[in-house]
């Protein structure tokens, strides 16, 4: 009997370890990891609605291209601070792409960002023009994007 | 047995000759030199499909529309840090060098002193290019602003600091036959030549050996970043499953199909296939799908080197 009770004291102890693993809250650096993934996605989102127009394959539409550059610039504008935690890099995260450069030139990575937002406010102006200039505007955008992930971000499949 | 050791030694003797003599560098004749004159205006973007600026511009150079090559980039390897030299029209760069000898150096990776070059240059691909396209590379490149910068020295460790082993190493890897075989049509050809050739694609895309011999057998089948930031994608059809349009989109803006925008050295990459014309980026596209699918080879564990991730 108590051999049967300690197995089953043990079974349930193991359950409630499990069921506490798997309520114990994200950490903080999870969360920025998690969060900033989800703005890239977001991006993507909206760039996909442009790229879309842009690469011809659904016809150019000025106000939906209008309203995907806007999306675009409110998200350049959302304060980061809680995203670039120190040991949030490839190196702690293996689900990151973040390289730790990121860390050792905040200044640089900064002013990449800034160069974004100066082009995102460049397509928002433009985009409703025509096809031509949504396509100069937008590969500006991805000239932007692609400045930094050729510094910050690690090469990937 | 004085006999004996003597024709050792005579052996020995002949074995090294014989060494020295199939590591020594083999340029191209001046006979099949003579003749070829390059237009520069041709070369513009023969150099921007060659991807020369990619490595040779000054560290955190941005964009410009006349690349100045002092060099100076670092190149960490297995083997040791190679840094990129001043290849600008200058006294420190190549100003002095005759046409045979740029030509030889991209097509043969041989320098004006008949000393081998490291395979970090990428003359493995190049040597594979038309000897008049190179020619008009090099009216281009004499085009381009100088610069006064010193080329500083490879940073690499013995034996690899002997440059004659270089020549032990053509022997074993230097193939001046392209990958892809077979009837292509005109398209594929020209792609074929792009992305084998000009484009050096297969420098990062094709994983090495022991040695830093490219495996063809596992042509662009991808590969683990040199500098250490990840992985390589596989480009074949086993690994790129995108469609001609998108790869041409890519190479014309970046973006992939996700409208992910790509980084790492595919962004300088980028930076010049959006200068080719988009007949070239199909062509490029129209070789990719008939390269042979080979599957990933599998990534070290540990490395942070997974298929699925996302960006962040």
């Amino acid at each position: 009997m108590t051999r049967t009770f300690r197995i089953a004291a043990l079974a349930a102890l193991a359950v409630a370890s499990v069921a506490a693993a798997q309520d114990a809250p994200p950490s903080p650096e999870e969360q920025a990891v998690r969060a900033r993934q989800s703005h890239m996605s977001l991006y993507a989102f909206n760039l996909g609605k442009l790229g879309a127009m842009a690469q011809g394959n659904v016809e150019y539409d000025g106000a939906a291209a209008t309203t995907a550059a806007q999306n675009l610039s409110h998200m350049t504008q959302l304060d980061q601070v809680g995203y670039w935690l120190p040991g949030t890099s490839n190196a702690e995260f293996d689900d990151s792409e973040a390289l730790p450069a990121i860390w050792e030139n905040m200044d640089d990575f900064s002013a990449k960002h800034e160069a974004l937002e100066q082009a995102v406010t460049n397509l928002q102006a433009g985009a409703g023009t025509d096809l031509a200039t949504l396509q100069a505007s937008l590969g500006e955008v991805g000239k932007a994007c692609g400045a930094c992930h050729q510094d910050y971000r690690e090469a990937d499949e | 047995m004085r006999t004996a050791l003597a024709s050792l030694g005579a052996l020995a003797l002949l074995g090294a000759g014989a060494a020295w003599w199939v590591t020594a560098p083999d340029p191209i004749s001046a006979a099949e030199l003579s003749g070829i004159s390059g237009d520069a205006t041709r070369g513009e973007i023969l150099f921007a499909a060659a991807g020369c600026a990619s490595c040779h511009v000054a560290p955190d150079t941005p964009a410009a529309d006349a690349p100045v090559l002092s060099g100076g980039q670092r190149f960490v390897t297995q083997f040791g840090t190679f840094v990129a030299p001043n290849i600008s029209p200058s006294p420190q760069g190549v100003g002095n060098w005759t046409d045979a000898d740029l030509i030889n150096a991209v097509m043969r990776g041989v320098s004006p002193e008949g000393q081998h070059y490291y395979p970090a240059f990428p003359w493995n691909a190049y040597n594979k290019a038309d000897v008049q396209d190179i020619a008009d590379l090099v009216a281009y490149l004499r085009t381009l602003p100088p610069s006064a910068a010193e080329s500083l020295p490879h940073e690499i460790p013995f034996p690899f600091n002997i440059r004659r082993s270089v020549g032990g190493w053509k022997l074993l890897f230097e193939d001046r036959d392209f990958v892809v075989q077979g009837d292509l049509t005109p398209e594929q050809t020209r792609g074929r030549y792009l992305v084998e050739a000009l484009g050096h694609c297969g420098e990062c895309h094709t994983p090495r050996n022991a040695l830093g011999g490219l495996r063809r057998a596992s042509w662009l089948a991808g590969a683990p970043d040199p500098a250490g930031d990840g992985h390589n994608p596989n480009i074949t059809p086993a690994g790129l499953k995108w469609t001609e349009a998108q790869i041409v989109a890519m190479l014309q803006s970046g973006f992939t199909p996700e409208f992910d925008v790509v980084g790492g050295e595919m962004a300088e990459v980028v930076a010049n296939t959006s200068q080719l014309s988009d007949e070239d980026r199909r062509a490029m596209a129209a070789y990719l799908k008939i390269v042979t699918p080979v599957d990933s080879p599998a990534p070290k564990p540990g490395t942070g080197d997974s298929s699925a991730e996302e960006a962040g």
